[in-house]
């Protein structure tokens, strides 16, 4: 008896799979900052008045600038992946190049903010730090780790969102070549296409010892730039779901150090 | 039939050649082996510098090392066995193989991943390794790396808490994985009711996993930037708060508790099922135990700190709570003695390593609600009671479970069965050097010998004494128990598919298991421990 290898006709379930595993490590990250939210809360209820005079220092104006940019980029991040679903390939893209370049402000704001920061002494072990209160020295401590792990968390965002750019981008074009050693787990087998009740479309040949190489390509036609890669949509929902808590944490840390004044 | 039936996983060529057959492999029984194979080695290096600590305290003074080696060793020897070998434990090797077999699929969720994971966890060990030799020499601080010390020693913190960063990504990424797996490639058929016990254990871990780790990861990084940078969380002389540090360690530290615990009650379990010949009696009770303990032990952390300052409200709390696992615990203990009530009983030597999980657990459990009860834990607190109370539970519980399980699966995972009579020997020696090894350490700590400590009072010396003949008798049965294994490998005595007579879905395909597990995708009808006769 000869037995059949299917190899079309995939249920939708892995994209299902890698939505559940992305959610998983957004919990992850939620309960990293989780730990700093809590180390936030103890000090600040130890040192609420040092917490109060060391926040007047930070420049509500930057703060609120950034928060207004991080809050449209998650816009353009759900208008890129709902463009990419309705099959506008080009507006998909250039939504995506908007996001990405808000982090970049973001960013370049950030950098700013900070480096006036230190011209002003004010940086973890610093003698201007170190002259003040207990509480303002825990305050900028926090303001520092807090910020700063949340830019690194939008830089390697951006880096993922740039990936994914690149990969709509292409014209999709999928290719699978077996040589003869991976295919001696399917010898006596044949290649086969079954639509979805089973009815068989094609069928090879018997896989036998005399195969060299096994390929299968699926090509698109070159004038249709805006074909679609199904798979990429799964990634860039996923690539928004970072994104998206990206911009929640600002959005907490952004009342608890700029506006508790 | 078509001929690649016959093919084991063991067999079957891959892409590449030789060893990168093994490294760059994405199929889950591969990567249980390479974990299974690396943590044994790395368990083989803790072993040594146990073996060491005990022959230093075989009498007061300096025996055989400077009390600043001695610091260094048992820190080293704590940070190897609970990062390297526990923690991973029974998931990542066995986890790993049997998960997916034991649910009927064909891989975990994300194979690549997967993959990724164990290149982290080799990762993070050989950067823990590599602080052993560089900056200011190994870090002397003790597994949980408590500030201020932590923050102050010269010694190479810095980069042993980098290595432990890593490996809890590792940790994450083979939690988030299994729960994954759980849910989305259970075989047609399977309800979540079905699955047998060792899964649902893997998907409890997985979840204490996703939601525990990354505090530990948070908690490591501010390690690290308070010694570069100085910047004053945890440090008092700047307004921070030192027992803020405990809280967040054993946020993490009290749930990996039970990340090592769990896959450990969840294998006993198969195997005491498989060597009664029965059903798990109360399986519902046991799945339920299994979330409840993952639950609970979440909420305990405090009661590591009675005595580092915490309110008497809190206090009070933590305790109450500690005293609640005991419960779920206790139902797992009361299920299996009565699956064992008329059960066929084989004392096969998986069966011998299961039924002394239980006395050791149950020792190692009770002794703990020593600790968990406020007035005694004042009394018994830093003393090597314990010491003897985390060995009983993680080397009498999660070892011994461990090597029950590698000598329950050792037939399916390599199609080679071992001399079962040496396995036994080999455990009876274990079973009595174990005890003779953390008995005595029970009654030196009610007597007050503190834990950690490189010198005592001669009046504790026989018990000491006592307790490093111990660790030689423990080691000469570990050592019979491996040799017998390696021997086996080498021999060709070729295990059938189902030497014990299981009725879970490993025993039903040939071993070693076919690259894809399954010619064909089990249906399942029924409950998991179905024994025909």
């Amino acid at each position: 008896m000869q037995e059949t290898t299917a190899l079309i006709h995939d249920h939708a379930i892995p994209a299902q799979g890698a939505k559940i595993g992305m959610w998983l490590f957004l919990f992850t990250e939620l309960l990293l900052f989780g730990g700093m939210f809590l180390l936030y809360a103890v000090y600040r209820m130890l040192y609420p008045t040092d917490f109060h005079y060391a926040a007047t220092d930070l420049n509500v104006f930057v703060g609120t600038i950034n928060t207004i940019i991080l809050l449209t980029s998650s816009l353009t991040m759900a208008l890129s992946i709902a463009a990419l679903e309705r099959g506008n390939k080009k507006l998909s893209l250039a939504m995506l190049a908007i996001t990405i370049i808000c982090g970049l402000i973001f960013m370049v704001n950030k950098y700013f903010e900070w480096t006036t920061k230190f011209h002003h002494g004010i940086y973890p072990g610093s003698e201007a730090l170190e002259a003040r209160s207990h509480g303002e020295n825990l305050f900028y401590g926090l303001y520092f780790v807090m910020t700063g792990l949340h830019g690194l968390h939008v830089l390697i965002g951006m880096i993922v969102l740039a990936v994914l750019f690149v990969f709509i981008m292409k014209n999709p074009h999928e290719k699978i070549a077996l040589s003869s050693h991976q295919l001696k787990g399917i010898l006596g087998s044949r290649l086969s296409i079954m639509n979805a009740n089973n009815k068989t479309l094609w069928q090879s040949d018997l896989i036998d010892k005399n195969l060299k190489e096994m390929r299968v390509e699926l090509r698109y036609e070159d004038h249709k730039k805006d074909k679609i890669n199904h798979r990429d949509l799964i990634k860039l929902e996923n690539g928004g779901l970072y994104w998206h808590l990206v911009d929640i944490i600002w959005i907490f840390l952004f009342p608890l150090f700029y506006l508790i004044t | 039939m078509s001929t690649h039936a016959s093919q084991s996983f063991l067999e079957e060529k891959g892409k590449y050649p030789g060893i990168f057959s093994w490294i760059f492999s994405t199929d889950h029984k591969r990567i249980g082996i390479l974990y299974l194979v690396s943590m044994l080695s790395f368990f083989a290096v803790g072993v040594m510098l146990g073996i060491m600590i005990r022959l230093e305290l075989i009498a007061p003074g300096q025996t055989i090392m400077p009390p600043q080696m001695y610091n260094a060793i048992f820190t080293l020897h704590g940070v190897i066995m609970i990062f390297l070998f526990v923690i991973p434990g029974l998931a990542a090797p066995f986890g790993n193989f049997f998960l997916p077999i034991l649910i009927g699929a064909k891989d975990v969720a994300f194979p690549r991943l997967n993959l990724l994971s164990w290149y982290l966890f080799v990762g993070g060990a050989a950067i823990v390794i590599l602080s052993l030799f560089t900056g200011g020499g190994p870090p002397d601080t003790g597994w949980t790396f408590y500030v201020p010390y932590s923050l102050r020693t010269g010694t190479n913190v810095t980069l042993a808490v980098f290595g432990a960063f890593v490996l809890g990504f590792s940790s994450i990424l083979t939690g988030v994985n299994f729960v994954s797996t759980i849910h989305m490639l259970r075989a047609p058929g399977m309800k979540l009711s079905q699955m047998p016990l060792f899964p649902w254990t893997l998907y409890a871990t997985g979840w204490v996993q996703i939601l525990a780790t990354p505090i530990l990861s948070i908690t490591l990084l501010l390690i690290i930037l308070e010694r570069v940078f100085g910047i004053g969380l945890f440090e008092a002389s700047k307004g921070g708060d030192p027992v803020l540090y405990q809280h967040l360690f054993w946020i993490y530290s009290h749930p990996a508790v039970y990340i090592m615990i769990l896959p450990a009650m969840g294998a006993i379990s198969e195997m005491i099922a498989t060597f009664s010949q029965k059903r798990v009696f109360g399986y519902k009770a046991m799945v339920a135990a299994t979330l409840s303990i993952a639950f609970v032990g979440y909420l305990v952390w405090g009661h590591h700190m009675f005595v580092s300052g915490q309110s008497d409200m809190a206090v009070i709390i933590f305790s109450l709570l500690t005293f609640l696992v005991a419960i779920p615990s206790g139902v797992k203990v009361f299920n299996w003695v009565a699956t064992l009530y008329k059960g066929r009983i084989s004392l096969e030597p998986p069966m011998l390593f299961s039924l002394s999980f239980i006395f050791l657990f149950s020792i190692g459990g009770l002794s703990g609600l020593v600790q968990g009860a406020l007035a005694t834990d004042i009394h018994v607190h830093d003393t090597t009671f314990v010491v003897a109370h985390f060995h009983y539970v993680m080397f009498g519980g999660t070892g011994f479970a461990f090597f029950g399980a590698l000598h329950y699966w050792f037939p399916k995972m390599f199609g080679k069965m071992y001399n079962k009579k040496v396995a036994s020997v080999a455990w009876a020696i274990m079973f009595v050097g174990f005890n003779v090894l953390y008995f005595p350490m029970f009654i030196m700590g009610m007597r007050g010998m503190p834990r950690r400590y490189y010198d005592y009072l001669p009046e504790f010396q026989p018990l000491h004494f006592l307790s490093t003949v111990g660790s030689w008798i423990l080691v000469t049965g570990i050592i019979i128990l491996f040799t017998n294994l390696i021997v086996a490998l080498r021999r060709n005595n070729r295990a059938p598919a189902n030497p014990w007579n299981g009725a879970t879905l490993e025993w039903k395909i040939p071993s070693p298991p076919p690259l894809e597990n399954f010619d064909e995708e089990p249906k399942i009808t029924g409950g998991p421990y179905e024994f025909t006769r």
